[in-house]
């Protein structure tokens, strides 16, 4: 039987982590390098990298980090943040990334996620969504609409509708972010994640919202996805991964807890 | 004066296979290898090993093309160790249904598709790719799975699956919905559905272990 997957997020600009990431054991580390090795001994399935590097004269920085990550991580980790083309995803693959995630750029040219899917395959490309409740409208049925640029833009499409032409365009699995639940620590938003979860055929990631284990549990139980971000709530020691898989493990959730 | 090193593991280059990877997790035991397509640099190395991601169709019709075909075949015959990894292992088979493809045929058996309607048994909806962790039930002993834990989970993403003829050729099997045979083996190849090169410590364990293997089929 499959396991559900507890994956770190790690936002990253100019070759650093944004935020002063400080384990149990107040070791503060600033390199996304060390950062991933850490959290690959401690458990972690998967790693997700999100590159905010504004300048992209300092985008190589991100492509150099990446070969590093490869060298020391033997778990599937995938980059995105500013992946418009063939060749941003191309560069980052032979660096060591298992998988690229598009967005923004994905909303505004939905052909990058079939030609992704045609040269890489799809289980490289990774369909990111950030996501705000609106309510249901004749234009957003589902009651949830695509938002782009980090949350700021609304592009009035409904987030349902985007999922499933996601999959039909190739993507190998959604990464869902709740804007109205990231960063809140109160849990993730369970009826969107079955909404999407429940009318897609690919895996889905929930994100934004984790802050207690419980909120893992209750996003992963009864389907309602196949894998879970999460960032503060390890990030500064508070649980590590291993308190998190217990915890599941203990309720009859399926996760790796040998590594 | 020219020294000729023969190379100790060969990698096979070809577009599907997703190599550096491979050779980061080889380069990480301190094991050399070398990527490679050329015939008798691969029939001279002591081992080889035959990944790959992609689709089957299109990676055959890139073997064929570059002549590795020949040479995977050639390699077996050699009765030195070989291992495929994902794609690899499908691609031993006699056939695969993906784009309808004739493969290698070392192993007899054919390679089909995970059915849209997969249900786990407490009835939930299984999706396809099967990608993530599971397990490996073993069936018996293999110098390839020496010391490993048998609680071990290892990383795959795929959407087809070998259905070898012979039970012997099955040495692993890992449940999805259905239990499908996840590691293969004859004689001096084995052969793995997951990637080992993306599977923590297990994985690089395999790997070393595949290092260490004389390719005989081990017999308690």
């Amino acid at each position: 039987m499959l396991s559900k997957r507890i994956i770190p997020c790690l936002d990253v600009r100019d070759g650093r982590l944004t935020k002063g990431i400080r384990f149990k054991g107040n070791v503060d580390i600033g390199d996304p390098v060390e950062t991933a090795a850490h959290y690959y001994r401690e458990g972690a399935d998967e790693i997700v990298f999100y590159d905010i590097t504004a300048s992209s004269e300092k985008r190589g920085i991100m492509i150099e980090t990446v070969r590093k990550v490869a060298e020391r991580i033997f778990i599937p980790f995938s980059v995105g943040g500013g992946i418009r083309n063939l060749d941003d995803m191309r560069g980052v693959l032979l660096a060591g990334a298992e998988k690229v995630s598009v967005n923004s750029s994905a909303v505004r040219d939905p052909g990058i996620i079939s030609r992704g899917a045609e040269s890489f395959g799809s289980q490289c490309i990774v369909l990111g969504m950030d996501v705000k409740k609106t309510g249901a409208t004749v234009d957003i049925p589902s009651g949830y609409e695509v938002v782009i640029d980090g949350g700021r833009t609304p592009v009035g499409m409904d987030a349902l509708r985007w999922a499933m032409k996601g999959e039909s365009l190739g993507a190998g699995e959604i990464c869902l972010n709740s804007i109205d639940a990231d960063g809140t620590k109160e849990g993730y938003d369970l009826e969107l994640n079955r909404l999407i979860s429940s009318n897609v055929g690919i895996p889905v990631i929930a994100s934004g919202g984790a802050g207690r284990p419980e909120h893992i549990y209750e996003v992963l139980r009864d389907n309602r996805a196949d894998a879970a971000l999460i960032a503060s709530m390890t990030h500064y020691g508070t649980f590590t991964i291993r308190d998190i898989k217990t915890f599941l493990h203990d309720r009859g959730i399926k996760v790796r807890i040998n590594w | 004066m020219v020294y000729i090193f023969s190379i100790m593991i060969a990698i096979i280059d070809y577009k599907a296979g997703n190599l550096t990877s491979v050779k980061r997790a080889l380069d990480f035991l301190g094991r050399a290898s070398s990527i490679t397509n050329d015939y008798s640099a691969i029939m001279d190395a002591e081992r080889l090993i035959f990944p790959g991601v992609g689709a089957a169709g299109s990676a055959m019709a890139d073997l064929r093309s570059r002549k590795v075909d020949r040479a995977i075949t050639d390699f077996f015959r050699s009765r030195k160790p070989i291992l495929g990894i994902c794609l690899g292992t499908q691609i031993i088979m006699e056939k695969s249904h993906e784009n309808d493809t004739r493969c290698l045929g070392l192993i007899k058996g054919e390679v089909l598709r995970f059915p849209g309607n997969l249900l786990e048994g407490d009835g939930t909806r299984l999706k396809v790719p099967h990608m993530g962790w599971n397990s490996v039930k073993v069936k018996r002993k293999h110098p390839l799975f020496a010391e490993m834990d048998p609680g071990s989970e290892f990383y795959f993403v795929h959407s087809y699956y070998p259905v070898p003829e012979l039970p012997d050729n099955i040495l692993g099997e890992t449940d999805y919905g259905i239990r499908f045979a996840s590691v293969l083996v004859s004689g001096n190849m084995a052969a793995t559905q997951f990637h080992p090169e993306k599977s923590g410590r297990p994985g690089l364990q395999i790997l070393d272990n595949f290092c260490e293997w004389d390719g005989k089929e081990y017999v308690e």
